[in-house]
């Protein structure tokens, strides 16, 4: 996947774990935590959507690197480069 | 057979739990004794009518959409919808004391209004009391033990005693399993889910919300098998290794969960504690339980004049929230009416059910010709008791059922039949085997929608964040 595909794939999680957030106007550099109501047990969500989906796991020290969805993009970018899209 | 998780009991939390486990995956079996789902929460028909077992309503109310608060979080774990539920508002609830009535509705401004009119030299200690409350984390799972009271921090703040007893009232009867006072944290976990939330019911009652819990559940790959009651938890030093069913089957698991109840469970264990593993107070069943009427109306509650949601009465200045020494304790109740919320249209019937406290040996030990005889006597005595606080409703009666303490206990399998299960709660939901972890009622989060959380959150925290 692409980081294009990549951020795709994690506001599809997202809508999925916050469906009563807008999306829309989410800004890619700013914590998600400051933009929408997302407590750890959602944050943990994240994680288990991910490896649910794309059978990614990933280790707990690295989940700083996911609060904003630049962060995300850029940590995910090399663990699924050779994931293929899902449909 | 072998799975990563065994969930002992098909109850609210059973399930939650169950459809955290299969979504992410989980091979996960629930195993229920009775012949249904929905423990301690459940629904029957009897003579052509649908009723729910405890249902009067729900709390922790949120409008659809909302973002936060117990209820979102809920429907956001559990990948349900809002219309899974589809909860409509209660209309107006009330406390009602000699010479005092404190409404209250879904609106927190409404309760404190009362409050600043009933109590007006009141109204700054309870803002106070209700800032305290609000910056309090009852969701905290690693508090320590030794926690303050209700009655302790209510007694720093208020000045009247008869207020207190008021705020206790409808806050034990919802949710206390302990007599006369409890615990703070769960004074906050009562308080915010009913004054400052609030209560709806789905128009099409508990089974809406069983059905698609369970539809969600089986959906995701989840296994439920009914009337497949636990015998035996089979240990293996620190370590449960599985379970023996009532009919001999064995299955294995790598982990377990158990809505059973904390003694109940304790009592399955092919080893069972010792004074040094397990503390002894922690291994003390509930005491406080109720009886409960359904009448059933020819009319519309609303029609005779009452159009009230939910009433907590008590006709003396002192709340005594304990084990009663008669068989029901009539001076005070709670009277409920499933019509007055706001539905799109009414229901069917019209139907009052009436809730007072209750001993539970007294009804445990009657014969059964006595049990029948003592049913049709404390209905009468509960009903008139509660018509001083609502229009007589007694002339247009055309059906009527009891449930009590000896109900509950044969339906769910709690100990003396108690509603809200042992006083010593474990909100970590650890247990002394390493696998075997405690949810529901004797996790501590009480009712529907705490019931859900606790499943979900020990799914979380035992299963999900370990593998
Ligand atoms: C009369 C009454 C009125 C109520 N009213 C309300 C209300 O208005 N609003 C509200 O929010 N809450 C209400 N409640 C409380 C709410 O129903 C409970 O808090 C909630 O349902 C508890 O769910 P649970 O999963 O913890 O436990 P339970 O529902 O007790 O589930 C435990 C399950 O485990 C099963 N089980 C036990 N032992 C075994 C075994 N050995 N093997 C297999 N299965 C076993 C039981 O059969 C049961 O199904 C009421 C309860 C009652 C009884």
């Amino acid at each position: 996947m692409a980081p294009g595909e990549i951020r795709h794939a994690i506001l599809d999680i997202l809508s999925r774990i916050v469906p009563d957030e807008d999306l829309s106007n989410l800004n890619d550099s700013v914590p998600f935590r400051d933009q929408m109501e997302l407590d750890s047990m959602d944050f943990l969500d994240i994680v288990m959507e991910l490896r649910k989906r794309y059978r990614i796991q990933i280790p707990e020290e690295d989940y700083p690197n996911l609060i904003s969805m630049q962060g995300t993009v850029s940590y995910l970018t090399p663990l699924m480069k050779d994931i293929p899209a899902r449909a | 057979m072998s799975y990563d998780a065994i969930i002992i009991g098909a109850g609210l939390s059973g399930l939650a739990a169950g459809i955290r486990l299969a979504y992410f995956d989980k091979s996960v079996c629930i195993l229920e004794r009775h012949t249904t789902i929905g423990g301690l929460n459940s629904f029957y028909r009897l003579r052509g009518r649908n009723h729910d077992v405890g249902l009067h309503a729900m709390t922790n109310y949120a409008a659809p959409g909302t973002r936060t608060g117990p209820l979102s979080k809920l429907l956001r774990q559990l990948r349900l919808r809002w219309e899974d539920f589809s909860l409509s508002p209660q209309i107006e609830s009330r406390v009602v004391f000699p010479g005092k009535t404190l409404r209250f509705n879904n609106e927190f401004a409404f309760f404190e209004q009362q409050v600043a009119d009933q109590f007006p030299a009141q109204i700054d200690n309870f803002r106070r009391l209700t800032q305290r409350i609000d910056a309090f984390d009852e969701l905290n799972l690693d508090q320590n033990e030794k926690a303050l009271t209700a009655r302790q921090v209510l007694g720093e703040h208020l000045g009247d005693p008869l207020l207190i007893d008021m705020l206790l009232c409808p806050l034990m009867f919802y949710g206390s399993a302990t007599a006369r006072d409890m615990d703070f944290n769960q004074f906050v976990i009562m308080f915010k889910s009913i004054f400052r939330e609030g209560f709806a019911r789905p128009f099409q009652g508990v089974r809406l919300i069983l059905k698609n819990v369970v539809r969600k559940y089986k959906s995701l790959g989840g296994e439920l098998r009914l009337r497949a009651g636990v015998k035996r938890i089979v240990t293996d030093g620190q370590h449960a290794t599985g379970v023996v069913l009532e009919d001999g089957t064995e299955l294995q698991a790598k982990q377990i969960l158990t809505s059973a109840g904390y003694v109940e469970t304790m009592q399955l264990l092919d080893n069972p504690p010792t004074d040094d593993t397990v503390p002894r107070d922690a291994l003390q069943p509930g005491d406080v339980t109720f009886v409960e009427t359904i009448s059933v109306l020819d009319r519309m509650p609303a029609d005779l004049g009452h159009s009230d949601t939910i009433v907590f009465y008590n006709d003396c200045p002192d709340f005594h929230y304990e084990n009663p020494a008669d068989p029901c304790d009539i001076r005070s109740g709670i009277i409920c009416s499933p019509n007055n919320f706001q539905y799109p249209q009414p229901l069917t019937d019209g139907a009052i059910r009436i809730t007072a406290l209750a001993n539970n040996r007294h009804w445990m030990q009657l014969t059964e010709d006595a049990y029948v005889a003592e049913k049709r006597r404390w209905y009468d005595r509960m009903v008139e008791s509660a018509v001083r606080f609502m229009p007589d409703f007694r002339p247009h009666v055309i059906e009527t059922d009891v449930f009590t303490p000896r109900t509950i206990r044969k339906f769910t399998g709690h100990v003396n039949g108690c509603v809200y299960g042992a006083p010593k709660k474990h909100l970590s939901g650890r247990t002394h085997l390493d696998n075997l972890f405690i949810c529901g009622t004797d996790q501590g989060f009480l009712g529907i929608v705490g019931s859900m959380l606790s499943g979900i959150s020990m799914a979380n925290l035992h299963v999900l964040k370990q593998s």
